[in-house]
């Protein structure tokens, strides 16, 4: 009943990560094994729970209604039942049978998922995450992507899950995409895998969901789903190095004397800093500082000008440059397509 | 009825009243003390959540900075374990327990008045802070880094200035209080209970403070190991948590846990004698199966020393490591069962007054229920995975510290009020207080589960529009004005009654433990002579002389 429930509510819903009143990021609407195994389980774990409350719920509510105290009644004390050893037994047993259950349903969903095999055609990605957005590594195809994790299409006749491997640059976080799978932490020093195989194209959403510092709010997650044909193309596009256009030269000329280049890399430059985020193919994201803002040409110079503006706490410092250095600037960052 | 006729009120000068409090070793002043200085910390912690509820109230809201958002939630926490629920159950503990067992004092009386001023300086310590807590070269700023402050957020590197050190300097000294309250809880049952008072007649609240002090020595220990371990990270160049050099942040998690889990049930194992008090007394009944309860109560107290990691099931533990902990932490819904159904055995067949304290355990009862549900739905590791550190989590929680301590703490001030001040609260003012109070709870806590399966993390200072989260967090933040409403009654009450409540007599209750049957206030002494009991209830032996309890038990 309860499944019946949660489904007509939301699972219609969200075929659009946007759409519905229950949000883009709702967890009984999963869209990969690993959170539709949390989502059996979780139903019928409603299920169960449901049932005992209503009876626990009814017998209280009963007694309270039953047993109070009458205007009429005389001043007698009701009889007094001290025990009774029957009923301790019945009310032990019962719930350690019902522990039982849940637990061996619970340990093979925890063996799934976390033992899971990687089939042939594995894609590995690295993720790691910094004070306050993500870094994500492909090894396979040697390059590096920053904030938007783009992964292909899982088919159930040839499955290729993504396989995350998670570490950090600097503190705990935590990396939660509710429709893909449940969150697992990413700790400095302490690799940790997860994996999801999605099985519908689309923009999903998540955030940090471990306490990571003052813009911990801020750390979002946006993971494209895309067809395996529409992902070949974007891993070819981001193999490639930056487009250099002479007609900005002033203002990469400025990435590097205004020491941009000490915390940002451009592939096919000398910029190779690694304390922020990849700036090879900025322009093909969606969005700045980690899903902050939406990627515009005014909303990129005004983070130029002052990440704090849009991120109060941000790490990226704002720089001391003059409104034209900062007009060049943002005109070269907009050719790195 | 005027009030020279309360024993032992008598004028003091507010000079005298301050040295009596700073002097005394008296359990019953102590234990005032605990409660008055929690209270205190209660308004002052239910002040930073309005705050932070105006804040979360609407998407992409700015009436806070990050900044402060991150101070309040880490302090509206710690003060919240450490400095009210802690300081007001060892006051209740205190001023009750010698009573229950019929014993003049604690059995340490210094290290008692020693115990709550450490923990008093601990609360005081972590608010200084706010004015020194950036070191001498900065403006003050309190601790930023959550209240179980995972590593290596607290490492000099990410938590430059001296605001971590007022947090773990305040833990550290509250963990002596804490200990030292412990050892004499400990102490006073086993060894200060009057004559006939058998382990298996003593009240149920006594039995839980026993329990509650075994399970502080065990679990506040590691914590106050971790916070030396962390004062030597930072100062003189330990590595215990300091990845760099070999060290491990998840060895700070599993300190902390081994004593945070555990410490869920240092406060609610109290509570639960509160409820297996007053529940009879209003029901008119023995408590249905005494040593079940007692011992459903210690096999509470000993597996929740084995459950902590499923606070860690998403640090990436092997499945097999996770499993156990889901097990571990279900069996602990076995004997929360058997009390659960005690309870309800012991209010079936009997005659139930609706008094405010009774009110108030039967809203404990239901809401007490529903949080031990969603616990267990977090107990199971994938689905956690999910629910962890979202705002579900932050309802669970909030639904056993709120929904059942603090429910069972207000019913404890309307039961035992009388007794410590010689007058009843208002009871019309206890009912607006309830009601209020409740309607604020559900509204608050039960629209905050929804969040968080929707994909709110917790801890976060705003979010952005369109996530499907606006309309329970605003219903959350108007629970909230309510729950404030419901606080001010009862401070009102506690007050305007203290002055001109009726008189209360020594038992206004018709109870049947023995701190009712001195008189209200108790005098310094306790009892005139050394009561000798013969059953779990002396007060109804004496009352009911042909029908008295040691006949049955």
């Amino acid at each position: 009943m309860v499944a019946a429930l949660l489904s007509w509510a939301t699972l219609p819903t969200f075929a659009d990560a946007r759409d519905g009143f229950f949000g883009p990021t709702n967890i009984f609407a999963p869209d990969s094994t690993p959170a539709h195994s949390i989502f059996r389980l979780s139903i019928f774990e409603l299920e169960v729970e449901g049932a005992i409350f209503v009876v626990v719920f009814s017998l209280l509510a009963y007694a309270i209604t039953k047993f109070r105290q009458r205007k009429n009644d005389d001043d007698s004390e009701p009889p007094q039942v001290y025990g009774s050893n029957q009923m301790e037994l019945a009310w032990t047993v019962l719930p350690v049978l019902i522990v039982v259950v849940l637990f061996l349903t619970t340990a093979q969903v925890i063996h799934r998922v976390q033992d899971a095999r990687r089939p042939p055609g594995t894609i590995e990605v690295t993720v790691v995450a910094h004070q306050f957005w993500w870094e994500f590594r492909y090894p396979q195809y040697g390059f590096v992507a920053s904030n938007e994790l783009h992964v292909p299409l899982s088919a159930p006749q040839l499955p290729t899950p993504t396989f995350l491997a998670l570490q950090s640059a600097d503190v705990d976080h935590s990396f939660w995409v509710p429709r893909l799978a449940g969150k697992t932490d990413l700790i400095p020093n302490h690799p940790n895998t997860m994996w999801i195989d999605p099985q519908e194209t689309g923009l999903f959403l998540g955030q940090c969901s471990q306490y990571c510092g003052v813009q911990h709010a801020k750390m979002l997650q946006r993971v494209y789903v895309q067809s395996r044909e529409e992902f070949n193309k974007w891993v070819h596009a981001q193999q490639q190095p930056a487009a250099s256009d002479p007609a900005v030269a002033s203002g990469s000329a400025l990435f590097i004397t205004k020491a941009c280049f000490a915390c940002h890399t451009v592939r096919g430059t000398i910029a190779a800093g690694i304390v922020g985020p990849d700036l090879t193919h900025l322009m093909s994201r969606d969005t700045i500082g980690s899903g902050a803002v939406p990627l515009t040409p005014e909303n990129l110079r005004q983070w130029v000008h002052n990440p704090a503006s849009f991120k109060p706490g941000s790490l990226m410092p704002a720089p001391d440059i003059t409104e034209q250095e900062l007009d060049q600037i943002t005109a070269y960052l907009l050719t790195l397509r | 009825m005027a009030s020279e006729s309360i024993a032992l009120r008598v004028h003091k000068s507010p000079l005298h009243v301050v040295y009596e409090c700073v002097a005394t070793a008296d359990h019953k002043k102590i234990g005032l003390m605990y409660i008055v200085y929690a209270l205190l910390f209660l308004v002052v912690m239910g002040i930073e959540a309005i705050l932070m509820r105006i804040q979360l109230s609407h998407a992409n809201a700015t009436f806070l900075s990050p900044e402060v958002f991150n101070r309040l939630f880490t302090l509206h926490g710690t003060t919240g374990v450490f400095f009210v629920a802690m300081p007001i159950l060892f006051g209740f503990g205190n001023y009750l327990v010698p009573l229950m067992i019929g014993a003049r004092d604690m059995a340490f009386p210094r290290l008692n008045a020693f115990s709550f001023w450490m923990t008093a300086f601990g609360g005081f310590f972590l608010y200084a802070s706010f004015f020194a807590g950036g070191g001498l070269s900065q403006a003050g700023s309190a601790p930023d880094v959550g209240w179980f402050a995972y590593a290596p957020l607290t490492s000099p590197t990410f938590s430059p200035g001296h605001s971590t050190d007022y947090w773990t300097l305040s833990l550290l000294l509250a963990g002596v209080g804490s200990i030292g309250a412990a050892v004499n809880f400990i102490a006073t049952i086993l060894c200060m209970r009057c004559p006939g008072m058998t382990l298996s007649r003593m009240p149920l609240l006594a039995w839980m403070n026993l329990v509650m002090g075994g399970l502080i020595l065990v679990t506040i220990s590691p914590l106050t190991a971790a916070q030396l371990m962390l004062m030597a990270d930072r100062y003189i160049g330990g590595h215990f948590f300091d990845t760099a050099a070999g060290g491990s942040v998840v060895m700070w998690m599993h300190f902390f846990w081994i004593f945070g889990h555990p410490e869920v049930y240092v406060l609610i194992i109290p509570c639960f004698g509160f409820v297996s008090e007053i529940v009879p007394v209003f029901s008119r009944k023995a408590m249905f199966g005494y040593p079940a309860m007692v011992a459903a109560s210690v096999s509470i107290g000993f597996v929740s020393l084995g459950v902590w990691a499923h606070h860690m099931f998403t640090v990436g533990m092997p499945s097999y490591g996770n499993a156990f902990f889901v097990l571990t932490t279900m069996v602990v819904a076995v004997p929360t069962g058997i009390k659960i159904f005690n309870w309800l055995a012991t209010i079936w067949g009997g005659k139930i007054r609706f008094a405010t304290p009774m009110l108030f355990c039967i809203g404990f009862l239901f809401q007490f229920l529903i949080a031990g549900l969603t616990g267990i739905m977090l107990a199971t590791a994938p689905f956690d995975w999910q629910l962890s550190a979202s705002y579900f989590v932050v309802a669970h929680f909030h639904y056993v510290i709120v929904g059942g301590i603090l429910f069972t703490i207000f019913a404890a001030f309307y039961y035992w009020y009388p007794k410590i001040t010689g007058r009843m609260l208002n009871e019309t003012l206890g009912k607006w207080h309830f009601w209020i109070f409740l309607i604020g709870f559900h509204l608050t806590f039960d629209f905050m589960h929804i969040p968080g399966l929707l994909g709110m993390p917790r801890r976060v200072y705003t979010y952005e529009a369109g996530r499907g989260w606006e309309t329970w967090n605003m219903i959350s933040s108007i629970g909230a004005i309510f729950q404030a409403a419901g606080i001010l009654i009862f401070v009102y009450n506690m007050i305007v009654s203290y002055f001109h409540g009726a008189l209360a007599g020594n038992d206004p209750w018709d109870a049947w433990t023995l701190e009712w049957a001195t008189t209200s206030p108790p005098p310094d002494y306790n009892f005139a002579g050394v009561p000798a009991v013969r059953s779990r209830r002396p007060l109804w032996d004496i009352k009911h002389p042909d029908d008295p309890d040691w006949k049955y038990e």
